[in-house]
């Protein structure tokens, strides 16, 4: 079977080894991971922000570059989301693609929960030894019902102890460019989420989702922490962290 | 009421710097939230949401027939209905009633339709002496203040700063005992219920088969309004017509569990009609003012959904923004998620830029909204809006014009971001954090930005393959 890595913009530019603690989840899980290598964007960015036009594009050209695999996954619930869900927006019944689309959404979905609910990981193949916290990223848990998936996959590593941290569901004020646009806002949210986060003694937050990863990164370490690691769940799950 | 939704980013700001409000907002926190995940369970929440929102659709989709039925039976009743098609035709209306009863002074019941209209100015304008009757709003009226919340309109407010108003405006000594506090208060009302020419109240809900007007309360207050004074004026928005009491039904068992968490609330008032022969209270003379102020506008238009909500605050309640900013940041009636749809929409879209921008898009507030209003989605539609009609910033517009054509180009594109990451790797410090990002400061005058690898994923995976 052919998964289709949806890389996500983010991992590709910031943190590229996500990606591949990705392939090496999913080729360990049996499957033969293929890498679309003209992809891009999923088109999020300007869909939240209202340039439907640009959004309509690269939705477009996704569906094109994903036709012919078995599976698409991404390591993020956000870009996931906006594939599965928002996708149906774009391309409404009528638009030549539509048909296309709808087999894609239906093969779409976010890394965790391909590895626990198409997959049925038996084991996981990382090791990790230390207390975590997860944070629950809006997209995946709200659009497509990522929550225990991540836990279950963690919770099956013997070195790893889950502490949840209040309010763990409770958006980290990222929201794309509402974070530039409105910084002082994101931060006073981030500030109790970071706070959060460091009440439960974790060395490490947990999460699916590279926008909140650098939102959260970028607080602890400019208020000071130095210590509380920001861990993508592929990172952990891999071994690669 | 006075519009400052433009004013929205300082007025945030300020509020963000507001220790004493931020204290206030941090202690309240969660309260209605967590009172609210207790009560959920205690029915079938979601098939219920789906009825309701199947149940208020019905009635939105026929609007017109619903108000007449409506009109229809409560005129039976003796019931006269109005209706105005803007905010100032609503207070003219209401007024001339005020001058047709030789009304002096009128004691209101909660009604933030009054808010949008500006009732109490134009009252006084008038010569009629409008008293606020609920806890809250008595607050907001003697400290010339603006409800900030749909629900609890001086959530804003803490106790300390009451008992010092109250010193200030009553005369009397200091109190710090909540009870007492309101005990003070009830003394005040409590001769102006029994002098009171007329009663002015909202309309949660108007039902079409009989004829009756709902409102769903918690001090009482709004039933002395409605049955003590020989006049009672309900004001409220056309949209509020609910075809049948099972219709009501349905909205009672979300409406107070999504609000307050309360199974049900302490009073439900169903208003029908006048005092008939016999009958012991209910007042001489009631009218009904249906308020349009750019409601019929919404429908049929990809907006009518949000002519479903109820008013119970779940949204703001759950925001991760509100939460932060509270709701006078706003700066009009309604807070929240669901003021950040209606506000543009009521007040112009002109006028309210901030408001649909300034979202996470975390979407909890359409997952507790009990009749499954999408809110996220109409703030992205007005998002969508203010671009076509070039209302962002010419920079902004330009920027996602061309991350899309970018996009589409993937050699371009490979070309770009190699350049990138390399070049942003070198603006990180020995930790691998950006302090000041160029075009960013948003983000970085308040956080780092994590620097990047320096090598894109395609890059590093074109290379693995060979």
């Amino acid at each position: 079977m052919r998964v289709g890595l949806f890389v996500t913009c983010l991992v590709d530019l910031m943190r590229p080894q996500i990606g591949f603690a990705a392939i090496k989840l999913l080729e360990g899980a049996g499957y033969e991971v293929v890498v679309p290598a003209t992809q891009t964007c999923c088109g999020q960015p300007g869909y939240n922000s209202g340039d439907r036009a640009g959004a309509l594009a690269l939705a477009e050209k996704v569906i094109g570059e994903f036709g012919n695999c078995d599976y698409v996954v991404a390591p993020s619930g956000s870009c996931g989301g906006m594939i599965k869900t928002h996708y149906a927006d774009l391309i409404r019944a009528g638009h030549p693609l539509h048909a296309q689309l709808q087999a894609l959404t239906a093969k779409t979905y976010e890394l965790t929960d391909f590895l626990v609910n198409v997959a049925k990981l038996a084991a996981v193949p990382g090791t990790y030894a230390g207390k975590i916290t997860y944070h629950d990223c809006c997209s995946g848990l709200r659009e497509l019902g990522v929550k225990q998936q991540p836990r279950a996959l963690l919770g099956s590593m013997p070195g790893v102890e889950i502490a949840e941290m209040k309010h763990c569901e409770e958006c980290c004020g990222f929201g794309g460019t509402f974070a530039v646009k409105y910084g002082n806002i994101s931060d006073a949210i981030v500030t109790e989420k970071c706070q959060n986060i460091q009440a439960t003694g974790a060395n490490a937050v947990v999460l699916g989702d590279l926008g909140c990863m650098l939102n959260i990164e970028g607080k602890l370490r400019r208020s000071g922490d130095t210590s509380t690691r920001v861990l993508h769940v592929a990172q952990v799950l891999a071994g690669e962290s | 009421m006075q519009v400052t939704s433009m004013h929205f980013k300082a007025r945030a700001t300020e509020r963000l710097a507001d220790q004493r409000l931020q204290a206030t907002l941090k202690k309240v926190g969660r309260g209605f939230a967590n009172k609210r995940a207790m009560v959920v369970g205690e029915i079938a929440f979601e098939e219920t949401r789906e009825a309701a929102k199947e149940r208020r659709n019905r009635a939105l989709d026929n609007l017109d027939v619903w108000i007449e039925k409506f009109e229809e039976n409560a005129s039976k009743r003796g019931v006269k209905v109005l209706y105005a098609e803007t905010t100032q035709a609503a207070n003219a209306l209401i007024v001339e009633i005020a001058k047709r009863h030789d009304v002096k002074m009128a004691v209101k019941s909660k009604s933030m339709v009054s808010e949008e209209t500006g009732l109490n100015d134009a009252l006084e304008a008038a010569g009629v002496v409008p008293v606020e009757t609920d806890l809250g709003e008595y607050i907001v009226q003697i400290s010339n203040d603006h409800p900030s919340h749909i629900v609890a309109p001086i959530i804003h407010v803490s106790q300390e700063e009451i008992e010092d108003l109250f010193v200030k405006v009553h005369g009397t000594p200091k109190q710090t005992d909540a009870a007492l506090l309101t005990r003070e208060a009830r003394d005040i009302l409590r001769p102006k219920f029994l002098s009171a020419d007329m009663g002015i109240s909202g309309g949660n809900f108007l039902i079409a088969e009989t004829g009756s007007v709902c409102i769903v309360t918690n001090e009482g207050n709004g039933r002395m309004c409605t049955t003590m004074p020989r006049v009672h004026v309900a004001m409220t928005g056309i949209e509020k017509v609910l075809p049948t009491l099972e219709d009501f039904a349905t909205m009672m068992r979300l409406l107070p569990r999504s609000a307050t968490g309360q199974s049900i609330s302490n009073y439900v008032s169903m208003l029908t009609g006048t005092r008939a022969e016999g009958e012991q209270d209910g007042p001489e003379h009631m009218y009904v003012v249906l308020v349009d102020a750019g409601r019929s506008k919404l429908l049929g238009t990809e907006f009518q959904e949000m002519l479903r909500c109820i008013r119970c605050g779940a949204c703001m309640n759950h925001c991760p923004v509100y939460a932060k900013i509270g709701g006078h940041s706003y700066g009009w009636v309604y807070p929240g998620p669901m003021g950040s749809v209606l506000t543009p929409n009521y007040i112009g879209i002109e006028n309210a830029l901030d408001l649909p921008q300034a979202a996470t898009m975390c979407g909890q507030c359409a997952v507790v909204c009990p009749v499954k209003i999408p809110l996220p989605d109409l703030m992205r539609k007005l998002r969508e809006q203010q671009m076509d009609m070039g209302l962002r910033p010419w920079k902004e517009r330009m920027g996602f014009r061309l991350w899309a054509w970018a996009a589409q180009r993937p050699a371009f594109y490979a070309l770009m971001t190699k350049v990138a990451v390399r070049m942003m790797k070198t603006w990180g410090n020995a930790a691998g954090m950006i302090r000041v990002l160029p075009l960013g400061a948003g983000w970085t005058d308040y956080r780092d930005m994590p620097a990047p690898a320096g090598k894109t994923f395609r890059e590093m995976y074109a290379a693995r393959k060979g």
